[in-house]
């Protein structure tokens, strides 16, 4: 029942892909997006140049969007590849986690809100 | 911002004379708790004792033996929270025709909130913890959890929290809330005394050791997994665990977000959960389902994959259906978390809220259906022998059958405006859960205890305990069905309709019968350790098992596994056995296993001080043992002997001696 090679293998772990070593390449790339994702909302802001202020703030958290996954990809390194899988994984199960629980709770309680305030303007607004 | 508090003293805090009790039934419970403390300290002592249970036990970093605690803890804190239960059973059978009862308001519902809170968090939550703890690196053969230390340190954060519920029947008094505490009635302005902080820092501490040891299996689960076994060959109980694990560290965080956010408003005069200055209780009663619904399911699930490792070995074949297992635990796993509003229909959503979750709480008894198949399954044509972990699991299936059918009907929006907040409900989850986590806990205790001690548990206790619970819990809780249907409402201290009085003494009589199949366990247990030479199991697979735990001697070595063994099928020891695979007797190699440590037991025992000083509100000792904790931890850190060998001799020696009793074995069995 036994394999020897592996008599003193405590603790460690087996055969889930390669060890990840970051190289210098990626965080310079991700540095350099970064910097380029935060200096054009800058400029946006700075400059004026959407006239709506709803647009600009769309735009510019479209742009903090991508910045996450930029982050997430050069410096936290999620990928399908490294750890078999299971760092994209715990991320994904993550964000629909955070998806439901924001989502349900805003659903929940604005739904609430609605049917509890009479008072309120628009009281069967989301029934 | 310091509370207004009328009896406040800097150094003292809240704590006053007036903190002890003058209720005569807590001091005769006090009393009696006294004496028997000092006994055991006393017989402790004079057996010299204590320098056994530090260096063996609570310093211990063998997940073996921290199972052993939980399972210990869970079970001392069981005959707790069944006081409770006794306590509310007897006062609800006599409180008819202007009898008040023999409890007060104030007492009775600390004691219901005590039952709740003490039933889930510090019984159910340690029997499986610790279940997970013994079982789950022996299934997969590995040789302990991935971060033993931290698995010592979760335990003791976990009694931590036990340590301060005790506490609060002699020194102060439990929340009077209910057990989820929801505001505004857990707020300062209705719960101004010390209650409710019991409730809220004895929850944060054993929510960190929850939350650690599910950091802790997962990433056992997930990297040490013996070579060969794919995630497709795990036990299902592993898999359970792991599904288990990850619900525990997504949701144990919201807990600890709400009641922080709780304490907030209690000490700091915040406003998230007041009626006034823009909270909003209901948001309270939202979050706190968030979690709350997906910890029915960290319960239930490990007790499934039990009953799958049952059904398989007593029924002598594979599991059936094990991918469709997996994935039905999966889909729990995943559904689990977007139901939570069932708990809360009621509270003024509007029909497309209450549809939606009505219809997904609906959903998930498919899957749970299909585990039932799936059991019914396996034992169809099979050769079952109905050993007593067998009968529990027959038990479970018939009960908690009805127990789920009774949650369908809840989950129905317009049947739960009807039955919302009745002893229906209550019958409800005490059918789920006595008939799924308890019975599942019993049946893995007799399953499981052979490998644990190397004997096996007495039948005939085991029996007599198995038919007093069973009908037992049946004839206790089949009344609060009628009577929920009736409308009668939970928590319901006196009553005025006397017709209603029958129901509630057999109710009382049925609390009775599980009091006697509580003694019976007892019993049992004593019974066996008295006699435990003539139960030994030598084989260390007593029922035929057929994952990995059965393949190494019972009880396990600290080391579990002298060579890891190598998986080429589910069911890894049945396939082992019957490729008739020789256990190797030479050629070991020294082992490196990890160093016990004080460090677990003592930072735990700073954080429950820490605790302890935020519920009476000691602020310097607050922040001393908060600055102690950080401090000692770092300190511990810098310790880098956490490791040694087991020289390769001593296992050697091991090994021959288990060698030689397996030879012993076959030859009476042979002659």
């Amino acid at each position: 029942m036994a394999d020897h090679s592996h008599a003193d293998d405590h603790g460690h772990g087996h055969d889930h892909g390669p060890a990840f070593h970051a190289s210098f390449r990626d965080y310079a790339t991700g540095f350099i997006l970064s910097v380029i994702l935060t200096a054009i909302p800058f400029w946006l802001v700075m400059s004026g140049a959407i006239a709506d202020k709803q647009i600009a703030a769309i735009v510019i958290t479209a742009f903090a969007a991508v910045q996450i996954v930029v982050h997430m990809i050069y410096f936290l390194h999620m990928s399908g590849k490294i750890e078999g899988g299971w760092n994209l994984m715990a991320m994904l199960f993550t964000l629909l986690l955070v998806a439901i629980v924001l989502s349900g709770t805003l659903w929940v309680m604005f739904h609430l809100n609605a049917n509890m305030m009479p008072t309120m303007p628009k009281a069967d607004g989301m029934g | 911002m310091i509370p207004t508090h009328s009896h406040w003293t800097p150094l003292l805090g809240r704590l006053g004379l007036d903190a002890i009790p003058t209720e005569p039934i807590v001091l005769v419970t006090f009393a009696g708790v006294a004496t028997g403390g000092l006994a055991l300290v006393a017989a402790l002592t004079y057996f010299r004792l204590w320098s056994y249970l530090w260096k063996e036990w609570f310093t211990s970093v063998d997940h073996k033996k921290i199972g052993i605690m939980y399972m210990i803890l869970g079970l001392v804190m069981f005959l707790r929270g069944f006081a409770d239960a006794l306590m509310i059973r007897g006062q609800q059978a006599m409180a008819f025709n202007g009898n008040d009862g023999y409890l007060n308001s104030h007492h009775f519902d600390q004691v219901f909130t005590a039952h709740g809170v003490i039933m889930i968090f510090f019984v159910a939550m340690p029997f499986v913890t610790g279940l997970m703890n013994y079982i789950v690196p022996l299934q997969i053969g590995a040789r302990d959890v991935s971060f033993p230390f931290l698995n010592n340190f979760s335990f003791w954060m976990t009694a931590g929290g036990a340590v301060l519920v005790m506490l609060s029947l002699f020194l102060g008094e439990f929340a009077r809330t209910g057990w989820l505490a929801y505001p505004p009635l857990s707020g300062i302005a209705y719960s101004p005394d010390v209650g409710v902080d019991y409730y809220i820092w004895s929850l944060q501490i054993a929510g960190i050791g929850t939350t650690l040891s599910g950091v802790n299996l997962i990433a056992t689960i997930v990297k040490m997994r013996a070579p060969g076994m794919a995630m497709m060959k795990m036990p299902v109980f592993t898999w359970t665990a792991l599904v288990t694990n990850i619900l525990i560290v997504a949701v144990f965080p919201v807990l600890t977000v709400v009641l922080a956010l709780l304490g907030l408003d209690r000490v700091f005069h915040t406003n998230f959960f007041t009626n006034d200055f823009g909270g909003s209780p209901m948001l309270y009663v939202n979050l706190i389902w968030i979690w709350g619904h997906p910890e029915v399911y960290i319960l239930v699930l490990p007790v499934f994959g039990v009953f799958s490792e049952i059904t398989a070995t007593f029924c002598s074949k594979r599991l059936f259906g094990y991918s469709s297992m997996v994935y039905a635990t999966c889909v729990i796993g995943i559904l689990s978390y977007v139901v939570w509003l069932h708990h809360f229909f009621t509270m003024g959503s509007g029909a497309s809220v209450n549809s939606f979750f009505g219809i997904t709480t609906m959903v998930i008894s498919i899957p749970t259906g299909a585990k039932l198949f799936n059991w019914l399954f396996t034992m169809y044509r099979g050769r079952i022998r109905f050993d007593l972990p067998m009968m529990w699991t027959v038990a479970f299936m018939l009960t908690f059958t009805i127990g789920g059918m009774t949650g369908v009907m809840l989950a129905v929006p317009p049947a739960d405006f009807v039955l919302h907040n009745s002893v229906f409900l209550i019958a409800h989850f005490h059918n789920v859960i006595i008939g799924g986590v308890v019975w599942g806990v019993f049946a893995a205790i007799n399953y499981w205890w052979p490998k644990a001690f190397g004997f096996k548990l007495n039948q005939f206790w085991g029996k007599v305990s198995f038919w007093c619970w069973v009908p037992g819990f049946w004839l206790a809780f089949t009344p609060l069905y009628a009577l929920g249907l009736m409308g009668v409402t939970r928590r319901t201290r006196v009553f005025d309709d006397p017709t209603l009085q029958p129901w509630y003494i057999a109710a009382g009589l049925g609390s009775l019968l599980i009091a006697a199949g509580i003694g019976a366990m007892l019993l049992q247990f004593g019974i066996s350790i008295w006699k435990r030479e003539e139960y030994k199991d030598e084989s260390g697979d007593p029922w035929g098992g057929r994952t990995l735990e059965w393949a190494t001697s019972s009880p396990p070595p600290e080391y579990n596994f002298a060579f890891t063994p190598k998986i080429h099928e589910i069911d890894a020891w049945a396939d082992m056995k019957a490729a008739g695979v020789q256990r190797p007797t030479d050629g070991f190699r020294a082992i490196l296993m990890p160093r016990n440590t004080w460090a677990g037991i003592v930072l735990a025992g700073m954080a429950t001080v820490c605790g302890f000083a935020l519920i009476w509100q000691v602020w310097w000792l607050a922040v001393l043992m908060l600055v102690t904790v950080v401090g000692t931890a770092i300190f511990h850190t810098f310790n880098y002997d956490r490791s040694f060998h087991i020289p390769a001799e001593h296992i050697a020696e091991v090994e021959a001696a288990r060698t030689a009793q397996l030879a012993a074995l076959n030859k009476g069995a042979a002659a």
